[in-house]
């Protein structure tokens, strides 16, 4: 028996198609994914995003649990900040990835939004840790809460428009930055390269403001939508991208990890050891310069030896077939590499993984 | 899911449409195209060229996955439609309107061997 969240029945009256994602019956799409797509790049588009699932963090020993857990550094936020980390195991493999919310306040309490299949690990990860080294740190499940991430240039402005009281909070959100508004929290983060907004409410007043939404012109989009934006910005997803057999330096996600302080985090070591390797694998991105469609797990024969796609598709918004890859060491960016397409081997350009900006086609 | 009472169909969800001059139109049904999800590329046989009954004839490729398309019937390619390999988002719009190509049948008697509706539509619900 699959999960439903609050959403369930709205997506089935909209006439989703309803599809299992991680044990979870979530909407793949309400008519076409690439108007979905084109609809959040445009002006708007919603997603019901309440599989993923909230932690919220407190206790005298929060901050120091959370600077031990992940690789980038909590340290780092001021109250309302957000960040984006791995979490890693002993030998540096990825156990998720994620985005840690200081909460407002003089307390160091902090939320993780981490992802739907991997949460209930996360958090027996997590209180494993605490136990370990004694950290005086409660970890909270937050089953209670839905969540659902409003995105596109006209996010802001919709959101206001279908929901007048929380105008204030929006309007001086920053980029990455997060605040509570009675027993919502609202975050100006997102998956989709766009300007956008994710809330978390409880459950039972998620229907309210998914239609207080649409009768605010945001489109529904599904997962299928949510996976094209997120590859065409470049973002990585947890069990392609990244999983436990490979650690961040070789998932383009070196950028994440915090090296500054002498922090012990779990996983450092390897990590540090990884870094002095030459021969590290890279994540890069792929276009095909060919007639086709890049997908997962697909062989990439470059100069350097063969690589592997980790996700492929076709971008709406870029106009033809994109992929990230994890690529031999010396690979360079411009290389043309050939893919074994289903068709047979085809030409791709080696570019930056990223395609696409705030609907700005970037290469 | 539609399955029109006047064409017949095949088990791997083509469906295919006699025309006044004994050509076919063939194309991919209403449950195909909805499982395929958005089309992004349709690959068409050159005019002229000949298949065998079950040899692979086209390729459509969404956005999930690539699927070949069967000859129904063993035949001569004698138009294809370029409107569809433009606007390939036209077979999921409307599948029985967006045919993909036109054949003219070496033998016109297998074509009562195709399914018809009401067996199309058993094959479709030991698919669900």
């Amino acid at each position: 028996m699959l999960k439903r969240t609050a959403l369930f029945e709205i997506h089935r009256a909209a006439g989703a198609k309803m599809v299992d994602f991680g044990g979870w019956e979530m909407p793949l799409h309400y008519g076409s994914q690439i108007e979905e797509h084109l609809a959040v790049r445009a002006g708007s588009g919603m997603f019901d995003v309440s599989h993923m699932r909230v932690v919220d963090v407190n206790g005298a020993d929060a901050l120091q649990g959370l600077r031990t857990l992940l690789a980038n550094d909590a340290a780092r936020l001021e109250p309302g900040k957000a960040l984006y980390s791995c979490m890693l195991r002993h030998d540096g493999g990825v156990l998720d990835d994620l985005i840690v919310y200081r909460l407002a306040g003089e307390g160091a309490a902090f939320r993780l939004v981490v992802n739907a299949a991997t949460g209930e690990r996360d958090l027996a990860w997590m209180q494993q840790v605490r136990r370990e080294r004694g950290f005086d740190m409660e970890l909270r499940m937050r089953a209670d809460l839905a969540l659902i991430a409003v995105q596109g240039p006209s996010a802001g402005a919709r959101l206001c428009r279908a929901v007048p009281h929380v105008a204030r909070v929006v309007e001086s959100l920053g980029s990455f930055c997060a605040a509570a508004q009675g027993d919502w929290f609202l975050a100006r983060t997102g998956y989709t390269g766009e300007d956008g907004f994710e809330i978390a409410l409880p459950a039972p007043q998620a229907t309210e403001l998914w239609s207080a939404l649409a009768g605010a012109d945001v489109a529904p989009c599904g997962l299928g939508a949510r996976d094209t934006l997120r590859l065409e910005a470049g973002l990585n997803l947890y069990g392609a991208e990244m999983d436990e057999s490979v650690t961040p330096l070789e998932s383009g996600l070196a950028w994440t990890v915090d090296w500054r302080e002498p922090r012990e985090f779990i996983g450092r070591a390897v990590l540090e050891s990884q870094r002095a390797n030459p021969g590290l694998r890279q994540l890069l991105g792929l276009k095909l310069l060919d007639r086709g469609v890049l997908r997962a797990h697909q062989a990439v024969a470059t100069a350097q030896g063969s690589g592997e796609i980790t996700s492929g598709t076709f971008g709406p918004t870029v106009g033809c077939s994109i992929a990230l890859a994890r690529l031999p060491a010396g690979v360079a960016l411009a290389d043309e590499v050939s893919v074994a397409l289903r068709a047979g081997p085809a030409r791709a350009r080696v570019c930056r993984p990223a395609f696409v900006r705030h609907g700005r086609v970037l290469q | 899911m539609r399955i029109p009472e006047e064409l017949r169909y095949t088990e791997s969800h083509e469906w295919v449409q006699t025309q006044p001059d004994g050509s076919v139109l063939v194309g991919i049904t209403d449950f195909a195209q909805d499982a395929l999800g958005d089309l992004v590329f349709i690959d068409l046989p050159a005019v002229g060229k000949a298949f065998a009954a079950g040899d692979v004839i086209a390729v459509v490729e969404s956005v999930k996955a690539a699927s070949d398309i069967y000859a129904p019937v063993a035949g001569t390619v004698t138009a294809v439609n370029d409107a569809v390999k433009d606007a390939p988002e036209k077979v999921n719009r409307d599948a029985y309107g967006a045919w993909l190509f036109r054949m003219q049948p070496q033998e016109p008697a297998k074509l009562q061997g195709l399914l018809d509706a009401k067996a199309y539509q058993t094959t479709v619900d030991s698919e669900k």
